[in-house]
């Protein structure tokens, strides 16, 4: 089964983000493979583990993001695709998955498995773009994946459980964080990464043309904040003075 | 007058709040008109009437409930084609979402994510969209026609506006080829006794109960005060309880009479799914954590002595 993991590099979850002035998200500070996809290239190696095949992953970003895909080779990936060019800084969720969608035609996977936001961006929204680009339906929201033959399943996370959605391949799927546990990449693996291949393209190798943005940022301001009310030390008092409160919002 | 269409999504044949919240907005936008899809259409048509909308566009075909996306993406592609609405509305819900994006991929057109408004300017629409972890806000202008924007749920308070829909039949065939993503089962893991998103009181606990084993505390509280229970992340990645109930970015935004936040730090992303309430309460062993900048009471103090005590003292007036 050939598999392709979209990995995308974000800012470190643990670091404090910080804004460009053109209003993108800096990505000079640290920077790592957003921990979304982490979880779907975990899933992707226990695919193949079990079905045996390739996994490749794919980003788009700046050259750096070569880190980011080097992180999943080294958990155990077998080859990397970046597509790197001037023209994709800003791009927006379309043109990702334009670009995206044209890389993936290139390797005509069975299965291309995409986190269901990035962490960043959180859209969520280059996924569904990119089924429909790639002609491939859509299985989201993946908390258990299952493949059988050409059949592929899923438990789909749901607001009160989930639901069990299935399809043939080749498709699409979104994972959550729930789906697998990613491992550590070990010193052999991380050995093993720096000989591995990542293949570079431009816009131009994928024969893709840039276009007009599909919607501009006009401002950006700081968002509302409420105003601090009383803060209360617990020294016997509190208890009553909660009470006065939910009362005056007469919900007691 | 721009015309607005509004996907309103069905949940086993009602209509979702979360597109009755989005009517609210439509109708302060232009000429509202609806599509509803999937078995109860006909019926969600009248009470979408009752929400604004002039028509509403029907199809009760099966395919619309057991298959992810597809069937929805042909049926909005052609009722575009017929209309050319200047504005489509989805809700920010995982059905809508997906559906959304397929559109867009479709029609080449833009879309914005993720927002919390929108407003018409200069011919055309801007959108609000909160990010950076909710920290800033963006106005985003769509570029394209139609414009297509996601709003977060609980953005708008649901109003009725009298009238009653013209009911049109929405003919769209669809190919084996859109039935792919098939729902073959569902299940339901959490049954709630209040929803959470629409509860007047929520208690949301986080790392701060110290386990799975003080949820019941909270639990207690909310069946006191007939309210619901909801969780911060670290505590649904922790595993102490299920996904459904947590409130934030990735979880679900509420807007309650009164939010407490019990053992919760208050991090923007969890912050964003809950800054709406009318009144929120933080209790806290941390009179530093971010969440008491924001709560109109804020007590210093541990959740697992002050809970219990609470929960007394609310029988005890509701009794008394
Ligand atoms: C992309 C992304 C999306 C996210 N989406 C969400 C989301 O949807 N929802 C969400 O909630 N988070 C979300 N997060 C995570 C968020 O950033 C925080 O990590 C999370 O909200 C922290 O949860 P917490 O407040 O329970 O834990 P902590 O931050 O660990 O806070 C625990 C608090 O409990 C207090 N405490 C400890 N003991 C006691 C006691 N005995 N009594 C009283 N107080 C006590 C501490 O002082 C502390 O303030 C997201 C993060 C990312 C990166
Ligand atoms: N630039 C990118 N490179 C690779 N994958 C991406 C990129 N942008 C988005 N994705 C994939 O799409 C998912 C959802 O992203 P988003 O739609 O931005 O929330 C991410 O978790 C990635 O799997």
């Amino acid at each position: 089964m050939k598999i392709v993991v979209t990995v995308k590099q974000v800012p470190d979850p643990n670091s404090n983000l910080t804004l460009e002035g053109d209003n993108t998200i800096s990505r000079e500070k640290e920077v790592v493979l957003d921990p979304g996809d982490e979880c779907g290239v975990e899933e992707g190696l226990q695919l193949k583990e079990a079905h045996g095949g390739e996994v490749i992953l794919l980003s788009m970003g700046p050259e750096r993001a070569k880190d980011a895909i080097r992180k999943g080779l080294s958990m155990g990936a077998d080859r990397g695709v970046l597509v790197t060019d001037a023209e994709l800084v800003g791009a927006d969720a379309l043109l990702t998955a334009r670009v995206l969608a044209a890389a993936i035609k290139q390797e005509g996977p069975d299965l291309v498995i995409c986190a269901t936001e990035s962490y960043d961006g959180s859209t969520g929204m280059v996924p569904p773009m990119l089924a429909e680009m790639l002609g491939f339906p859509q299985l989201t929201f993946a908390k258990k994946v299952e493949v059988d033959g050409s059949t592929v399943k899923v438990h789909r996370q749901t607001a009160d459980g989930y639901q069990v959605v299935e399809a043939s391949t080749p498709a699409l799927i979104t994972v959550t964080a729930a789906i697998a546990e990613p491992r550590y990449a070990s010193l052999k693996g991380i050995m093993a990464a720096r000989s591995k291949e990542i293949k570079q393209v431009t816009t131009a190798d994928l024969g893709v043309e840039k276009g007009e943005p599909a919607e501009s940022i006009e401002s950006v301001v700081d968002a509302e904040t409420r105003k601090a009310g009383e803060v209360i030390e617990d020294d016997g008092n509190a208890v009553e003075k909660i009470v006065q409160v939910l009362a005056a919002a007469k919900v007691l | 007058m721009a015309s607005i269409l509004v996907y309103a999504e069905l949940n086993e044949g009602k209509v979702a709040t979360t597109s009755l919240e989005l009517m609210a907005k439509a109708r302060e936008l232009g000429d509202v008109y609806a599509v509803a899809l999937g078995s109860g259409a006909k019926a969600a048509a009248a009470v979408l009437g009752k929400h604004g909308a002039k028509a509403v566009h029907v199809n009760e075909d099966a395919a619309f409930d057991d298959y992810i996306a597809e069937p929805a993406t042909e049926a909005l592609a052609s009722l575009h084609e017929k209309e050319k609405p200047d504005l489509i509305l989805f809700g920010f819900t995982s059905d809508s979402r997906e559906v959304a994006g397929r559109l867009a991929a479709r029609l080449g057109s833009g879309l914005i994510s993720n927002a919390s408004d929108v407003v018409a300017k200069d011919g055309g629409f801007v959108a609000k969209v909160p990010y950076f972890g909710g920290a800033k806000v963006a106005s985003m202008k769509a570029n394209g026609k139609p414009a297509i924007v996601l709003i977060r749920p609980k953005s708008f308070e649901v109003s009725e506006k009298g009238g009653s829909a013209e009911i049109k039949q929405l003919d769209v065939v669809l190919a084996d080829g859109s039935k792919r993503a098939h729902i073959t089962e569902r299940v339901v893991e959490a049954s709630e006794k209040v929803k959470l998103e629409e509860a007047r009181v929520v208690i949301s606990g986080g790392r701060g109960m110290g386990g799975p084993q003080n949820f019941p505390l909270l639990e207690d509280l909310a069946s006191a005060l007939g309210g619901a229970v909801g969780a911060s992340r670290a505590v649904v990645d922790a595993g102490w309880v299920p996904y459904s109930m947590q409130v934030g970015q990735t979880g679900k935004s509420v807007r309650p009479g009164v939010y407490i936040a019990v053992g919760i730090s208050g991090a923007m992303q969890h912050t964003v799914g809950m800054k709406t309430s009318k009144v929120i309460i933080a209790i806290n062993k941390d009179a530093e954590a971010p969440i008491m900048k924001m709560a109109d009471l804020g007590v210093v103090g541990d959740a697992l002595k002050i809970v219990p005590a609470l929960t007394a003292a609310v029988k005890a007036k509701k009794n008394g």
